[in-house]
């Protein structure tokens, strides 16, 4: 075969090839530049206990997920049985955010869809959304014994990653 | 003078709206030059939400709070850099439509680059090529045929 033919065909192929793997790739999941770092820390009043307040440096020592959520978000729905029935498995602590949320609605919702929360803070602005550098609800972070995020889970969490990578991760960071 | 004064009725019938829309120009909060830098701000960062677009123009609530963070952060006496990099601590290098020079975006950046080169080689190349090419020369055949046509003929008459 003719050399000359060879080199767009070669183009051709690699361009393919990187066209082909993009297909399969979600742009919307932006690594996180969070993960490997500290978990920023917060206080936020607690939404069945507003008078109370919860912040990061109360889960030292545990291993612990905080999933970013509220009462508005659609796809919060599809994960949420999920976390229903890993909050009953009692593996990990959940700690959920409510992201930008009225009180009243969140307290309905949870009520309506089952509370798998060990305990709830509100961000009623979504400052400490920002920190988290959340952009779509919802989102999942697992966070170490010394208080580093481990992972991010960005939108609904699904069995797989809950299988193959969260709780593996778990089981791990447990250990240490 | 009566004329005079329906004159001056007209231009202050036709001015008075300008001043009712001059007096609801309610001051901003920022003063001109940081408003100008917080927009200027603004259109470099990527909104996360609607992806092509900057923080400026998406409506997405995140783009508008953190809009808001630009503003405050001004306000409090942070200089651009440092309110970027507040940026691209909570959400990475992809909120910079202008990404930095690493060894990731090294491609990227000289990509264009290194095609233009590459191009320029090939056509300087291939005309040098051209250049150096003898001129076939025709048969007599061919003459007497691009004779024939030359003079009007038609390519009917060739073989």
């Amino acid at each position: 075969m003719n050399r000359r033919l060879l080199v767009p065909l070669v183009i051709f192929l690699v361009l393919a090839g990187f066209l082909f793997v993009g297909l399969w790739r979600d742009p919307r999941e932006v690594p996180s530049p969070l993960v490997g770092k500290p978990a920023p820390a917060f206080s936020l009043g607690q939404l069945h206990v507003p008078e109370k307040t919860l912040g990061a440096a109360d889960m030292k020592g545990k291993v612990w997920l905080m999933n970013v959520w509220a009462s508005w978000c659609v796809s919060c729905r599809e994960e949420h049985p999920l976390l229903v029935s890993l909050s009953k498995a009692k593996v990990v602590p959940i700690i959920g955010l409510d992201y930008k949320d009225e009180p009243a609605a969140g307290k309905r919702w949870l009520a309506d869809n089952g509370d798998p929360y060990d305990m709830s803070v509100m961000d009623r602005d979504g400052r400490v959304g920002i920190d988290y550098g959340v952009y779509g609800v919802p989102e999942t972070f697992l966070i170490d014994k010394t208080g580093t995020i481990r992972y991010k889970q960005i939108g609904p969490l699904t069995e797989d990653a809950l299988r193959n990578k969260i709780l593996p991760m778990v089981r791990e960071l447990e250990k240490s | 003078m009566k004329r005079f004064a329906a004159t001056l009725a007209c231009v202050v019938l036709c001015v008075a709206p300008f001043a009712a829309i001059a007096a609801d120009a309610v001051p901003t909060e920022m003063d001109p030059v940081q408003a100008a830098r917080a927009v200027k701000l603004a259109e470099q960062l990527r909104c996360l939400v609607c992806q092509n677009q900057s923080i400026a123009e998406s409506n997405a609530e995140l783009a508008n709070d953190l809009r808001g963070q630009i503003r405050e952060q001004i306000a409090a006496g942070k200089t651009d850099d440092e309110i970027v990099a507040y940026m691209v601590n909570r959400y990475g290098d992809f909120v910079l439509y202008r990404p930095p020079i690493k060894a990731t975006t090294l491609l990227l950046w000289a990509g264009p680059a290194l095609l233009l080169v590459g191009g320029a080689l090939v056509l300087a190349r291939n005309v040098r090529r051209r250049q150096g090419a003898p001129e076939v020369a025709l048969t007599a055949e061919e003459r007497a045929r691009a004779e024939r046509l030359l003079a009007g003929g038609t390519e009917q008459d060739a073989p």
